[in-house]
C-alpha cells in the first residue's frame, strides 16, 4: 500500500517550519550588537532572574574563566582591569553565539536521528533480520532526511569556518596563537581538513543511503536476489567505514567544541545517543502510520522488538555517560575534569535531568513486557526519550559555546521547531515515493509472521 | 474417583500439541505433560497462568539495591568516613558514583541469584530428589500426557489413540 501525506499533518509541519524560522530569526535579532549592550543584557538578566546571589554568580563567572577553553586564562590569572575587560568580551560572544548554538544543537540533533536510523538499518541488513523487513521502507524514508540534513548541518560548520560565528574557539587564529595546546593540535583541527573530513563522513553516509535505497527497490523489481545480497556487502561494509567515521564525526563537530578537551569513549557516547534516538523515531513513526492503517502486518511483536531496542539502548547510553562521567570525576585531572565542573556549576538541572529522562524513565517504564506492546506507552516513552537526548546535545554543545547565559527560550525552541517540521515533511514526503512494504526480499515472510 | 490416569505416549510434538488441544476441547482435565525438550506453545495451549518468577526477580534487585546503598552508606559514610584518597566522604550523595559499580553488582547479584533459588523451591528441586518421570523414555525422545480419566475410560482411550498416541498406559495407582 503506497501511503499518502495526510494534509494535516503536512501543515502542521509547514506551520512549525515557519514558526520555528520566525523565531530563530528573532534569537538572532536579539543578540548584543557590541559588548555595551551585552553587559546590558547579563545585567538586566540577573536582576530578573537571579535576585540575590548576583555577587556569587560572578565570582562563578570568574572560575569558570579560568577553566573555560583557556581562551584567557594567561589575563585571568590575575590581571584584575585587564581580566574584566576580557571576560566582558567573552560574554559578547557568547550571547552571539546562543542563537547559533540553538540552531546548530537542533540541526545536529535531527540529522542525528536519521544517521542513527541508518546505522539500525545497516545493522539489521547485515545481520539478516528476520523480524526487521517489514519495517524497511519506514527506516527508508526516514533516512532519506540525511541528504537536507547533512547539507544544513555541513553550511552551518562552513559559516562557522568563515567566521559567522565563534562556537568553535580553534578556528580563530588569534585564539590559536596564542595558545601552545590548539597549535599542538592544528595538524588534526584546521579549518581545511575539518571541511574535508566533514565532507568525506557525509558524502560517504549519504552514497550508502542512496545506493542501499536503489538496491532495495531493485530487489522488488528483480527475478533473483542478487540485489539483497549486494545490499547484504554494501551494508556491512558501511559499518565498518560508520564507526570509524561518526567516531572523527564527534571529535570534529561536538568534542572540538572545548578544543581543550578529550575523552576516549566520547564517539561511542554520542553512538549511543543518536542510536537510540534512531529507533525511537523508527518506533513512533511505525505506530502512526499503524494507527493511520497503513502497515496492517507490523504487529505487536514488532513493536515490542522496537521497544526492547530502545530499553537497551537508553541502558547502553547511560553505561557509557557513567563510565565517560565516573572515570574523570574519580581521577579528577584538572585538564579532564573541568568539562564536567563547568556543566554541573551551570547546568545542574539539564545535566541531571536528562539523565533521569534517557534511564530511568524508560528503566522503569519499559521493563514489563507487556508495556512493550502498548503502543501509547511506547509514543510516551520515546516523546520522553528523544526530549532527553535533545538536552544531550544540548548539554555537549551548550557550555562550550554560549557558558552560563543559556536559557530554553525563543532561538532554542525555534530551532526545534524548525526541524522537526522539516524532518516530519522530509520523511513523510519520501514515504509517499515507495510501496510500504517490501515484495522480494527473502525475509519478508519470516518477518510477516514475526511473533515474539 | 478421579484417581486413575491414562499416560498417552506421542513421539512427535506436533502430535503432542494437537492432542492437547483437542484433550482440552473435550474438557478432558490434563494431570501433567512431560517432554525432552522445551516445546513452544505448548504452556498457551495446556492453558497454564503466566510466570510471575521476573516480577520476583525485579523486587529482589530492589533488595540487592537497598542492602548496597545502606551497607556503604554506614560503613563509607556513617561509622568512619575517613579521607581516602581526597575523595569527599561527607555524605552518600557526594561519593555516590564511587559506589554505582557496587550498587548494579549487588542488584545483579541479587536479582539473579535469588530468583534461580525461587525457581528451585517453586519447581521442588534439590540435589537428591527422586526423579518424578513416569517413563523414563520421555527424556530422551517420547512425549507423554497424564489424562484424568473421567466415566468413559473407553472413550478416552479411543480418543488417545485417534489423536496419533504410540501407545496408551492404564497405570494401576
Amino acid at each position: 500500500m503506497k501511503y499518502t501525506f495526510s494534509n494535516r499533518l503536512k501543515i502542521g509541519s509547514y506551520i512549525a517550519m515557519g514558526l520555528g524560522l520566525v523565531m530563530l530569526i528573532a534569537g538572532f535579532m536579539n543578540t548584543p550588537a557590541n559588548v555595551e549592550e551585552a553587559k546590558a543584557m547579563v545585567a538586566a538578566a540577573h536582576s530578573d532572574g537571579h535576585g540575590g546571589h548576583g555577587g556569587d554568580a560572578h565570582a562563578d563567572q570568574t572560575n569558570a574563566m579560568a577553566s573555560h577553553d583557556g581562551e584567557h586564562t594567561e589575563e585571568a590569572a590575575g590581571h584584575g582591569e585587564g581580566h574584566s575587560a576580557s571576560h566582558d568580551e567573552h560574554v559578547y560572544h557568547q550571547l552571539k553565539n546562543r542563537p547559533w548554538s540553538a540552531l546548530y544543537v537542533a540541526a545536529f540533533f535531527f540529522f542525528m536521528i536519521s544517521l542513527g536510523t541508518l546505522a539500525f538499518y545497516a545493522v539489521n541488513r547485515a545481520a539478516q533480520a528476520g523480524w526487521a523487513p517489514l519495517l524497511f521502507r519506514v527506516m527508508e524514508g526516514i533516512t532519506a532526511y540525511l541528504v537536507p540534513g547533512g547539507i544544513i548541518v555541513f553550511v552551518l560548520l562552513v559559516l562557522s569556518v568563515l567566521h559567522f560565528n565563534h562556537m568553535f574557539t580553534w578556528m580563530d587564529a588569534e585564539v590559536v596563537a596564542h595558545d601552545a595546546l590548539l597549535q599542538g593540535k592544528q595538524g588534526y583541527l584546521n579549518p581545511t581538513f575539518f571541511l574535508i573530513r566533514a565532507a568525506i563522513f557525509l558524502g560517504g553516509w549519504i552514497a550508502y543511503r542512496q545506493i542501499s535505497r536503489k538496491l532495495s527497490l531493485a530487489q522488488d523489481k528483480a527475478d533473483d536476489d542478487s540485489n539483497f545480497k549486494k545490499n547484504f556487502r554494501w551494508s556491512a561494509g558501511f559499518l565498518v567505514f560508520y564507526l570509524i567515521s561518526e567516531s572523527m564525526m564527534s571529535w570534529d563537530w561536538i568534542m572540538s567544541l572545548n578544543p581543550h578537551w578529550f575523552s576516549t569513549l566520547f564517539g561511542w557516547y554520542v553512538f549511543a545517543s543518536m542510536f537510540v534516538s534512531g529507533i525511537t523515531v523508527i518506533a513512533m513513526v511505525t505506530i502512526y502510520l499503524k494507527s493511520k492503517g497503513y502497515l496492517q502486518e507490523v504487529n505487536d511483536s514488532h513493536i515490542h522488538d522496537l521497544a526492547k531496542f530502545m530499553f537497551g539502548i537508553s541502558i547502553f547510553w547511560t553505561y557509557l555517560w557513567f563510565s565517560q562521567f565516573m572515570l574523570i570525576w574519580y581521577a579528577n585531572i584538572p585538564e579532564e575534569v573541568t568539562y564536567f565542573v563547568t556543566r554541573i556549576e551551570h547546568y545542574k538541572l539539564p545535566f541531571f535531568g536528562m539523565l533521569a529522562l534517557n534511564f530511568i524513565f524508560p528503566l522503569l517504564v519499559l521493563m514489563n513486557s507487556d508495556y512493550k506492546r502498548v503502543n501509547w506507552f511506547v509514543i510516551m516513552t520515546g516523546i520522553i526519550i528523544l526530549f532527553g537526548h535533545y538536552m544531550d546535545v544540548f548539554n555537549m554543545v551548550m557550555p562550550a559555546t554560549v557558558g552560563e547565559n543559556w536559557h530554553l527560550g525563543i532561538p532554542e525552541i525555534g530551532g526545534i521547531l524548525f526541524f522537526g517540521g522539516l524532518f516530519v515533511f522530509w520523511t513523510f514526503t519520501a514515504l509517499t515515493k515507495e510501496e510500504l512494504m517490501p515484495k522480494r526480499n527473502p525475509f519478508i515472510e519470516e518477518s510477516r509472521h514475526f511473533h515474539y | 474417583m478421579a484417581s486413575t490416569t491414562f499416560r498417552a505416549l506421542y513421539d512427535d510434538d506436533d502430535l503432542l500439541m494437537h492432542a492437547v488441544k483437542k484433550l482440552r476441547s473435550e474438557k478432558y482435565h490434563i494431570e501433567e505433560v512431560y517432554t525432552p525438550f522445551p516445546v513452544h506453545g505448548l504452556d498457551k495451549a495446556m492453558g497454564l497462568a503466566d510466570t510471575r518468577i521476573a516480577i520476583t526477580s525485579f523486587l529482589y534487585g530492589c533488595l540487592g539495591l537497598a542492602v548496597a546503598i545502606t551497607m556503604m552508606n554506614y560503613i563509607m559514610i556513617q561509622d568512619w568516613p575517613q579521607d581516602i584518597g581526597g575523595k569527599p566522604s561527607f555524605s552518600y550523595l557526594e561519593n555516590m558514583p564511587a559506589f554505582v559499580p557496587i550498587m548494579f553488582e549487588m542488584t545483579v547479584f541479587f536479582a539473579a541469584h535469588l530468583m534461580v533459588i525461587t525457581f528451585y523451591l517453586r519447581s521442588k528441586m534439590w540435589p537428591f530428589k527422586k526423579a518424578e518421570n513416569p517413563d523414563i523414555r520421555t527424556t530422551d525422545d517420547r512425549f507423554l500426557v497424564e489424562v484424568a480419566v473421567g466415566n468413559d475410560e473407553e472413550a478416552l482411550k479411543e480418543l488417545l489413540l485417534d489423536t496419533g498416541a504410540v501407545e496408551v498406559q492404564v497405570p494401576k495407582k
